[in-house]
């Protein structure tokens, strides 16, 4: 090779170097624009927000007298919707899912369903509030209930749990389904005993991100009838005599997080929306918290599947 | 065909026995003998039809929408025709082992592993399945590498000892035809020689039937062999015969070609 040869190269390699360099910098400026807009947000709930967290706030119930006031009875309805909306959507949503993937026929009606799971996921939150006002509270007489606004989260998430659902199953290559298949194994044992344990990390995933998107969920709570104010909980699912568990919870009243902390900020004194920002703050560390499980889930869950 | 079959007993043969993928042609009229406690190789180019009539002994066809079977493949002693659609694939996959071409070990434990083929069985017992998987693994070569570590992940194995815990996943379970899809392909040559030197061992307990690219491999392991073309059986024998005097200018062509 000859020097100027070389040299022509080397300019080239140059020239081609400039493109990653402008876009690496383009993409950090992209990615900051996010990263930015949440730390803004974050910190303005924590400034406005942060004294109001001690443990008086978590076991007071809502108050007139702003410093009196707590978010109580909002922490533990989130917890129990969250409870039906979960109880709800991970069996339909993984039953639904491995039928779609391994038992449909594959034909136009197959493809009409699938293309409506997957638009289903982009419905407006308020729909399902209504579909559930009406079928729900009124058809089945559940009532403004947390069995209601569990389960009306829980359609809300089905599609995600279904899609990913599929898509964790269709990751598992062929040729370990071939290996059950191949020692005499039938089709539910393909799927219960290798399938959905192989595709459980993907499943959980999938769960979890619709949940952290249910437990903000403000619309269809709000649709079904959900109360603002609340000073009492809901009897415990747990009691001290046989059976040792009660349901009558699943009809009681409620309120959740994003519904204490829009009533706090439609208050005009500045002490309630000082209440707000912290029952936001609460709010989003729990999300952020679900979203920490998920990826340390998948994580330890991956380690462990690999072919 | 040779006297050698006829006083054999045959463990399994096709009787014109045509495979199609939908509309495509893969196999033509196969007539082919799998003779008892011998190892039968298929040999041929790439694209021949090897793996798909392989694929027809387990009827790991039936996996997949469009496939369609034609004609007969008989296993003894009942004397059976596995194609019939009365005769369950599940069945059949209890009676007949596979051994793919990419190990394929399920993401459990080596115990596990061993273990699944007698679980779809319905064994229970503890100590039963202990002895049955020391057993399976003893004749897959495999259980002084990994008796103190059964219950550590099988994907953790080399390839070559992923490749011989599938065989001893097959062999828990007694099949009485094993069928084996190129099973060194993804090996090294080390790994290679161990599952050679395997076959070569279990070729006295159980039927072989046995897919390779590798003539030399063939020549080493099997008895008889048979030279696939374009969907077709072009020769059959014992595998001496064809490798040394090819009745047909075919055979000759490709085995001269690949060894010179
Ligand atoms: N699932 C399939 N659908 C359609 N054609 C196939 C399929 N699998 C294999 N074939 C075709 O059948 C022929 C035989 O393939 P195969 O049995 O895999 O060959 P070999 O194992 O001898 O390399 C090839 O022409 C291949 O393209
Ligand atoms: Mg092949």
């Amino acid at each position: 090779m000859k020097a100027n040869e070389l040299d022509q190269i080397r300019s080239v390699i140059k020239t081609n170097k400039r493109a990653d360099l402008i876009f690496a910098l383009a993409g950090f400026l992209a990615l900051m624009v996010g990263v930015m807009a949440f730390v803004t947000l974050f910190g303005e709930m924590l400034a406005n927000g942060w004294e109001r967290i001690n443990p008086d706030f978590f076991s007071n119930f809502p108050s007139r007298r702003a410093a009196n006031a707590g978010i109580l009875s909002a922490w533990v309805g989130s917890l129990l919707v969250m409870l039906v909306t979960a109880l709800s959507a991970i069996p339909l949503g993984i039953a639904a899912g491995v039928y779609l993937e391994e038992y449909a026929p594959k034909n136009w009606m197959t493809d009409l369903i699938e293309i409506n799971v997957t638009n289903l996921a982009g419905v407006p939150s308020i729909v399902y509030g209504l579909l559930a006002l009406g079928v729900f509270v009124y058809t089945f007489g559940f009532g403004q209930s947390i069995l209601t606004a569990g389960l009306t989260l829980g359609l809300l998430i089905l599609p995600v749990v279904i899609v990913s659902t599929r898509e964790a199953l269709r990751a598992i290559p062929i040729h370990i389904r071939e290996g059950a298949y191949g020692v005499g194994a039938t089709q539910w044992q393909v799927v219960s005993d290798h399938l959905v344990p192989y595709a459980t990390p993907g499943i959980m995933t999938g769960v979890i991100i619709g949940m952290s998107r249910a437990i903000g969920e403000t619309a269809p709570i709000i649709t079904i009838g959900a109360l603002t104010f609340i000073a009492f909980l809901p009897p415990s699912p747990i009691t001290d005599t046989a059976p040792f568990l009660n349901f009558e919870w699943l009809f009681s009243g409620f309120t959740v997080m994003p519904i204490q902390m829009f009533n706090w900020t439609s208050r005009p004194e500045e002490a309630f929306q000082q209440n707000a920002a912290a029952a936001g703050l609460i709010l989003v560390l729990m999300t952020l918290m679900m979203n920490a499980i998920a990826i340390w889930l998948r994580y330890r869950l991956r380690k462990s599947i690999s072919w | 065909m040779s006297t050698t079959e006829q006083n054999l007993p045959v463990k399994a043969f096709t009787r014109d026995f045509n495979f199609y993928y939908g509309s495509f042609h893969a196999l033509k009229s196969i007539n082919l003998p799998v003779i008892e406690k011998h190892v039968t190789a298929l040999i041929g180019p790439s694209g021949c039809g090897k793996s798909t009539l392989l694929r027809s002994f387990n009827r790991m066809h039936d996996l997949y929408p469009g496939n369609r079977y034609q004609g007969e493949i008989v296993l003894n002693p009942d004397n059976t025709n596995i194609l019939d659609t009365r005769v369950d694939p599940i069945e059949v996959r209890m009676r007949v082992g596979m051994v793919f071409q990419k190990p394929n070990p399920f993401p459990k434990s080596i115990y596990e592993n061993v273990a699944y083929g007698l679980r779809v069985r319905g064994e229970k017992s503890r100590s039963m399945l202990d002895d049955k998987i020391e057993d399976a693994l003893r004749g897959a070569s495999l259980w002084n590498e990994v008796k103190d570590r059964l219950n550590q992940p099988a994907t953790a194995l080399s390839g070559g000892q992923q490749q011989r815990l599938c065989i001893a996943r097959c062999l828990a379970t007694d099949p009485e035809l094993l069928l084996f899809d190129e099973p060194t392909s993804a090996l090294d040559p080390i790994a290679t020689a161990n599952i050679e030197e395997l076959v070569t061992q279990l070729r006295d307990r159980v039927t072989i039937l046995i897919v390779t690219h590798n003539m030399q491999q063939a020549a080493r392991v099997s008895h008889y062999t048979a030279y696939m073309y374009l969907g077709e059986v072009v020769e059959y024998g014992i595998t001496d015969e064809v490798f040394l005097r090819p009745k047909k200018k075919e055979t000759e062509d490709y085995i001269t070609g690949r060894f010179g």
